[in-house]
């Protein structure tokens, strides 16, 4: 766009300059027909001279007839001649005009040199091209220096942006700035994160409090089913029963836990950190889940390739392990093996299942069920997924004729 | 026995009382600050259950002040708010045990006799019941003067039903005690059956039997 402008302003102006050059020859070489004329008067031998090859002067008489003298009209026009500095030949300037002379008739010319159109148009044209250099640079300097440092109130808050998580309660560090527009992004940007902080913070504590109140009417209802059940001679239906119940308000404690846990999870409430050794922690945990395992007729093997040591909270290092055990038994398919597999960077299960391939959009999600399961939450993976998160672990699921869940460290 | 009940929810009281009359204790109960204050002040109690959410204090104010007395009452904390904090807290005042609600009534039963084993028979690791005859100290378990051996798992569920004898214990609160809270979404707890039935083999000598009630969960029967 710019060499476009500059081209077509460059024509514009060498146009306009050559103009005025020829205006301004023509002139100088108009004075000096009329030095001339007078010049004549005083020495008219000047008249008698034949140079019509500007060999000696710069001005050439030839007498014409009165004819030619009356019809003869003055004209300005460009000719060339022989350079002896630059051995070539070049445009010269040539006024022609009719004198009357003590009644005789002359034709006058006279010539000056004159600007090289091609130097000049290639003088322009190298001026022009630094001009576009200059211009660029200058463009670059103003865009990084000046519009950079207008703009920076603008990146510092975008950059905030970026960074910002309304689960990590950081609070967005609104710059101050001369510029009205910025001023009102920032007020604006400043109320919006306070009203969706403020929602989230409201949402995250009614499901603590409400996981807290839901805890002790379900130990009441336990407890009376337990007594209700210990101290009642009942028939085997009604015992059947009374277990459905029980079985039931169990699995609402456990699922009450389970949000309760994510909570703290995420407000914080596990920040103890030590080296772990997950390998050392796998180990206790299959050995937890042994008899379960042995019930499914399957077997739990751990391969050990490196020492896997991190820095983590261990009650949520063994809940994340616990998880994706359990997850493995839970949906494995009888008689089969769960494998294992620690390395120093990654820690990997794999189960053999019936099911398909699941779905990694939403397999972590909170209450996304792919069993039938009755007793289970929903909230096993949830969990697990808001612990990685929690110590920027990766937690992967892919598929390939097994189920393989892998947790990797930084 | 004497145990002071500290709950401020009645129906959890009325539960909790009921459960441990039938272990023959002698149960008091205060549902406040102001009356449990008083309880503790004037009277001894082998254990007290303390839920620390009290409407009118902190349940830990209490736990301060009974040890300001210069009391060494047993206490178990209940709290419906299972708080690392409040449990660190709590422990570090000298409270015995944590308990968060909802729990089954088979864990209280057994919460409150170990409290009461380690306050009572200082030294004293021997727990006899029926011809069985345990040292809990060194796990070794005898039956008629002849040593059986047990397996971790399989001496935690003996343990747990002497500890509720003659009460039901459900699968879920045997479950949930021996192999732990994380065992609980497990789709069945039919594996416990197959330690149940290796302790009964170990013990066909014993006077003590684990019967199955129901199906919802075992008692511990005294010949």
């Amino acid at each position: 766009m710019l060499l476009i402008l500059i081209t077509i302003w460059a024509v514009l102006f060498y146009y306009a300059m050559l103009d005025e050059i020829y205006d301004s020859l023509d002139d100088g070489l108009e004075n000096q027909k009329l030095l001339m004329v007078q010049r004549a008067a005083e020495d008219p031998t000047i008249l008698e001279q034949n140079d019509p090859e500007f060999k000696k002067h710069v001005y050439d008489f030839t007498l014409i007839s009165k004819k030619t003298f009356e019809e003869f009209k003055e004209n300005y026009r460009d000719t060339l001649m022989y350079m002896l500095n630059e051995k070539d030949y070049e445009p010269v300037r040539l006024h022609e005009s009719a004198i009357a002379i003590n009644k005789k008739h002359y034709r006058l010319k006279i010539i000056t040199s004159m600007v090289e159109e091609d130097d000049l148009a290639k003088d322009l044209i190298l001026y022009l091209f630094g001009l576009y250099l200059l211009l660029i640079a200058s463009v670059l300097v103003l865009n990084n220096l000046l519009l950079l440092k207008i703009w920076q109130p603008f990146y510092t808050l975008i950059k905030q942006l970026k960074d910002f998580r309304i689960e990590k309660n950081t609070a967005i560090n609104i710059p101050k700035s001369n510029i009205d527009e910025f001023n009102l992004l920032n007020t604006t940007v400043d109320k919006l994160i306070k009203k969706s902080t403020n929602s989230y913070i409201t949402q995250k504590q009614f499901i603590e409090n409400a996981s807290h109140e839901l805890q002790t009417p379900l130990a009441i209802s336990i407890n009376k089913l337990e007594l209700f059940l210990e101290n009642n001679a009942l028939k085997k239906n009604q015992a059947d029963d009374i277990t459905t119940v029980l079985d039931n308000l169990n699995k609402l404690t456990r699922l009450n836990k389970s949000l309760l846990l994510l909570s703290k999870i995420e407000n914080h409430q596990f920040e103890n950190e030590n080296q772990v050794n997950f390998t050392e922690i796998t180990k206790n945990i299959v050995v937890d889940f042994e008899d379960m395992a042995h019930h499914k007729m399957m077997k739990v093997n751990i391969t050990n390739n490196g020492i896997l040591n991190y820095q983590i909270n261990e009650d949520l290092a063994v809940i994340l392990l616990t998880n994706l055990v359990k997850n493995a038994l839970i949906h494995g398919q009888k008689n089969e093996i769960i494998q294992i597999h620690i390395e120093s960077k990654s820690w990997k299960i794999s189960n053999i299942s019936t099911s398909e391939m699941l779905d990694e959009n939403t397999l972590f999600t909170r209450f996304k069920k792919y069993s039938t399961n009755k007793k289970s939450t929903g909230l096993g993976l949830a969990i697990a997924k808001a612990i990685t998160d929690k110590y920027d672990l990766k937690l992967k699921y892919h598929f390939d004729t097994t189920h393989i869940f892998k947790v990797e460290f930084p | 026995m004497k145990i002071l009940i500290v709950e401020d929810e009645q129906e959890m009281l009325n539960n909790m009382r009921q459960s441990l009359e039938q272990e023959l204790y002698i149960v008091e109960a205060a549902s406040n600050f102001k009356s449990a204050t008083e309880k503790i002040g004037v009277y001894d109690y082998d254990c007290i259950l303390l839920d620390i959410g009290l409407p009118d204090g902190d349940g830990l104010e209490l736990l301060k002040y009974l040890k300001k007395q210069g009391k060494d009452d047993g206490v178990i904390i209940v709290s419906a708010k299972d708080s690392l904090d409040d449990r660190l807290k709590g422990l570090d005042l000298g409270a015995d045990d944590y308990l968060p609600k909802p729990f089954h009534m088979a864990e209280l039963n057994a919460r409150i006799k170990a409290v009461l084993r380690r306050r009572n028979f200082d030294g004293n690791t021997l727990v006899e019941i029926g011809n069985v005859l345990i040292d809990t100290e060194s796990r070794i378990i005898k039956i008629a003067d002849e040593k059986i051996i047990l397996n971790r798992k399989e001496y935690s569920i003996l343990m747990y039903l002497i500890a509720n004898k003659t009460r039901l214990v459900t699968k879920t609160a045997l479950a949930e005690h021996v192999w732990g809270d994380h065992i609980d979404q497990t789709d069945s707890f039919d594996f416990i059956y197959s330690q149940i039935k290796n302790l009964r083999k170990k013990m066909d000598k014993a006077t003590i039997t684990v019967e199955a009630v129901y199906g919802v969960g075992y008692k511990l029967e005294v010949e």
